[in-house]
């Protein structure tokens, strides 16, 4: 049974087919990886499976329930969280607000405890805090708690959109190129994260454009091409895979080919 | 020491409001006193604007419909005789509950009314009905539509009770009697319970302000701050976005009724204007004014620009006056004066901004070595 | 009178209304295509026609005093552009709206100032107030003709000029699609000024021929504008054509909700027609479905 379960997914945008015959499945535990050259749809697939679009056809199951007609929240609640290729944080308020948010999902009080405050939402609210607080700390940022969202740097916005979706324990964990915009040594930070948070439990897919990045952490990789899929399988699989060689012949993907050495050079 | 600043405004709140009326009755304007209690009452409609529009982002011009859907209510159910029903069963049966109430009249006739507190709960009820049937398909459009949705709605309430004698035609109603909310507090324009009508309204704002600021600094608030800023994302975060917006709207209804209610036991009537687009216009001009977010601010400043334009001073103009207000705040501060003139203020005291720790964005990876 | 000649006088009453919503429905097009916005003051042009056309027309003959008004309204509009939404482009369309909200508010204070709050009208462009004709079986008064008229002069021309003029074309292109056209040498803040300027006209021409029937007074902007925006959202926003037919279909359903409603409600009808069409069909009669930019998601 896998956690997450695409099936035969198509979505047109007028004229344009941006996904077509998507067929994939995505398995507890484990990190895999979604590439495929500019424009191939995979933002189009990350929106589909959270929920931010809907498919013409096809279905989406994620641990074993339909959730293809479901909104973003409520398939948030189910345990999907993810991140968005530009960070998304609420940048009016401060980064410890930020990750309370993400605490949403774990947390019940509604309008008249919260009004009133009663006693049980005064302690809530304190695990909240005390929560989103051990999140940030566990990824060495709680200096940043008091720090508007909207004055921090970009590397740093990234790191805290993740916490963020981390405080949601979430069974599935989305990353839209997580990568983009980091400096070197913040990707090998980043790579090490997402090590850790595989092994606490939590399954990820993730698309990235950094080969090597995907190479070293995916336990299984999707090519898509133009919305279709090209292939299918673990990084050695990928990497040999004639196909796959000519879509990305010349690109960045050629030094992730030659060899492991030249996969952690400079790009 | 925490818990002492967070106290703050609203002492020193409390303490304004306490100056004012000294202040009155020193230099013998204690009349003042109605037209002040009159803008605290216009200040409750402003706070609700500034959670629904501020908080979860809402443009809302139907505001004015919501007070006068409370005021109106009230009033009709308090002034309407229900004498010819006297014997039946149902009459009798809601006098016993205290919900009907024999009393006399202006002109000194026995009539049968509704109960001032059974006309609260009748108008709140409404309210809530009202603003989710218009609220939930609202909602769903985006800004500009939404305005004007409302602003529809706000249209259609006042051509309703301005076109209708049930209501008063344009004349409105009046002879509301005073509500008695507990043996010895009356909500009453009458001379010698106005100084006790002031305080109690500013008892209810700042009850109000309480309530709301712990709505805002709590999930809830969050929530809705999410969604102002970045709705996708909330939804993200398994926020209900339209569920929020929804209730946002129907609590700021009802704190627009609310305000509704009392101040036509406060003014003895209610009339047509109070729903017009004028007035709705009026609350946006003064949550703009106060910064949308800006709850005490929000109380403050329509109390006082309020007070100005029924004292009169604004003269002819006194339209144009909240138009212009819109215009100039809107196109100069969108989020309100009070943040940049705050920071102008402290930079003149030479306080200078924090800066951002951990600059070297490689350093915040690392965790405490 | 027997049912279908009252029938008829419903029917022409309701085109003769609905004729101005659609010139108003246009302008709030022609803006919110080529700005994005939605111009709360759009009412105020037509009272500003009639008004102004009544004070000139103490110096100059009716067609001058008609031309003058017009012209005045039109440059108002374009200075209305120039003052507020060009400075203010990096301000989000919601504090834009906000703005042409807290301008029709001061609008129609100054108004109310240099016009007081009698009602105001211009006399009849040809006869009088009880000439009338004979029009398949109901009486009409010359008025209605020359609204009709007029009305249909307006959308042909407008049609004409769109899609055949260098400067109409120009605006469509704006319209569709703002960084082609400017990438095409075409000037944006150009376009937007003429927008507002040939809304701010039509709309006076419109007040201009209809302030004999329907008289003219300060405060006639607001719920004009909510009867224009009804049109225009009616007939689906971005479609000038369909703002035509969304005004008549407001006009005519307010014109017979007389008989079944008291005459007192009969704003109550178009006000609904907006509310229904906001959420049942945001996109109207002939604009796209899933009306983008109207719903959230």
């Amino acid at each position: 049974m896998a956690l997450l379960e695409v099936e035969n997914v198509r979505r047109c945008f007028g004229g344009l087919v941006a996904l077509d015959r998507v067929t994939f499945q995505v398995h507890a535990g484990q990190i895999k990886g979604l590439i495929g050259p500019n424009g191939a749809g995979k933002t189009t697939l990350f929106n589909v499976i959270s929920g931010l679009q809907r498919c013409d056809t096809g279905r989406v199951l994620f641990k074993d329930r339909l959730i293809s007609q479901l909104a973003p929240y409520q398939i948030a609640r189910r345990g999907m969280s993810r991140t968005f290729q530009n960070p998304s944080l609420f940048l009016q308020i401060s980064v410890l607000e930020n990750v309370m948010v993400g605490r949403h999902r774990q947390s019940r009080s509604e309008f008249a405890a919260c009004a009133f405050r009663f006693k049980g939402q005064r302690r809530e609210e304190r695990r909240i805090r005390d929560a989103a607080l051990a999140h940030l700390e566990g990824m060495g940022l709680v200096e940043l708690s008091d720090v508007p969202a909207g004055s921090l740097a970009f590397g740093q916005r990234r790191m805290v959109e993740l916490v963020r979706a981390l405080a949601t324990e979430p069974e599935l964990l989305l990353l839209d190129e997580p990568a983009s915009g980091l400096t070197t040594k913040e990707k090998e930070e980043l790579g090490e994260h997402i090590r850790r948070i595989r092994d606490r439990g939590i399954t990820i897919l993730l698309v990235e454009h950094d080969m090597s990045l995907v190479m070293d952490l995916s336990d299984d990789i999707l090519v898509l091409d133009n919305g279709v899929p090209l292939a299918e399988g673990p990084p050695a699989a990928i990497q040999t895979n004639p196909q796959v060689i000519r879509v990305y012949l010349g690109g960045e993907f050629h030094h992730a080919v030659v060899g492991p050495e030249s996969a952690l050079r400079l790009r | 020491m925490g818990r002492f600043k967070s106290a703050t405004p609203f002492l020193v709140f409390a303490a304004i409001a306490v100056a004012a009326q000294w202040l009155m009755r020193l230099t013998g304007t204690e009349y003042y006193l109605v037209q002040l209690t009159m803008a605290l009452y216009y200040a409750i409609v402003v706070m609700g604007l500034c959670l629904v529009m501020g908080y979860a982002g809402q443009v809302s011009l139907g505001h004015g419909a919501f007070f006068a859907l409370g005021g109106y209510t009230t009033a009709v159910l308090t002034t309407r005789d229900l004498s010819e029903w006297q014997e039946a069963a149902w009459a009798q049966a809601l006098r016993q509950l205290h919900l009907l109430t024999a009393r006399e009249d202006l002109y000194g006739q026995a009539i049968l009314t509704a109960t001032p507190w059974a006309a609260f709960g009748v108008a709140m009820l409404l309210t809530f009905v009202v603003a989710h049937l218009i609220g939930y398909p609202a909602l769903r459009l985006k800004g500009h539509y939404l305005a004007m949705a409302t602003l529809g709605f706000g249209l259609i309430v006042y051509r309703i009770v301005l076109g209708t004698t049930f209501t008063g035609a344009a004349d409105g109603i009046t002879g509301v009697p005073p509500w008695e909310i507990f043996p010895g507090l009356i909500v009453s324009g009458r001379r010698p319970v106005r100084v006790q009508n002031y305080y109690l309204a500013c008892g209810l704002v700042l009850a109000l302000l309480v309530v709301l600021r712990n709505l805002v600094r709590s999930r809830v608030g969050r929530a809705f701050q999410a969604i102002h800023d970045r709705e996708t994302a909330a939804n993200a975060m398994g926020i209900n976005t339209k569920e929020y917006k929804l209730k946002a709207f129907v609590t700021s209804a009802l704190l627009a009724a609310l305000a509704g209610v009392f101040f036509t036991h406060y003014t003895g009537g209610i009339a047509p204007s109070e729903a017009g687009a004028l007035k709705s216009v009026r609350y946006l001009a003064l949550a703009a004014v106060s910064g949308m977010s800006n709850l005490w601010g929000a109380a403050v400043i329509s109390t006082a620009i309020n007070f100005c334009s029924l004292r009169g001073w604004f003269g002819s103009f006194d339209h144009a006056v909240f138009g212009a207000l819109l215009i100039v705040i809107i196109s100069l501060a969108p989020e309100g004066p009070l943040k940049p003139l705050g920071l102008w203020l402290r930079r003149c005291c030479g306080w200078r901004a924090p800066t951002v720790p951990a600059a070297k964005p490689v350093d915040s990876l690392h965790g405490p070595a | 009178m027997d049912t279908s000649s009252l029938a008829l006088q419903y029917l022409l009453s309701g085109v003769t209304k609905g004729s101005i919503y659609a010139v108003v429905g246009i302008g709030f097009n022609l803006i919110y295509s080529a700005t994005g916005v939605l111009n709360f003051a759009q009412g105020e042009f037509v009272m500003l026609g009639g008004m102004l056309a009544v004070t000139l027309l103490a110096f100059a003959p009716l067609p001058v005093a008609i031309t003058g008004a017009v012209v005045v309204v039109a440059l108002l509009g374009c200075l209305l552009e120039v003052v507020f939404f060009r400075k203010l482009r990096r301000h989000s369309v919601l504090h834009l709206i906000i703005i042409t909200i807290g301008l029709s508010i001061v609008i129609q204070d100054v108004a109310l100032h240099v016009w007081d709050e009698r009602v105001r009208s211009l006399p009849y462009f040809t006869g009088s107030e009880i000439s009338s004709l004979s029009f398949l079986g109901a009486s009409v008064s010359p008025q209605v003709l020359w609204v009709l008229g007029m009305v249909t002069v307006i959308v042909v021309m407008l049609q004409g000029f769109l899609k055949y003029s260098r400067p109409g074309r120009a605006m469509r292109a704006c319209a569709s699609n703002p960084e082609a056209a400017m990438l095409a040498g075409i000037n944006i803040p150009t376009m937007r000024m003429l927008s507002f300027g040939l809304s701010a006209g039509l709309g006076a021409l419109a007040g201009c021929v209809i302030s004999p029937i329907t008289m003219t007074q300060y405060d006639m902007g607001v719920p004009l504008a909510i009867k224009g925006f009804a049109a225009a959202i009616l007939g689906g926003m971005g479609n000038p054509l369909g703002a035509v037919v969304g005004g008549l279909s407001v006009g005519v359903l307010e014109s017979f909700s007389v008989s079944v409603l008291p005459a007192a409600y009969s704003d109550v009808t178009a006000f609904a027609v907006l509310l229904v069409v906001l959420f049942v069909r945001p996109h109207g009669l002939f604009g796209k479905p899933l009306g983008e930019g109207v719903r959230e998601h």
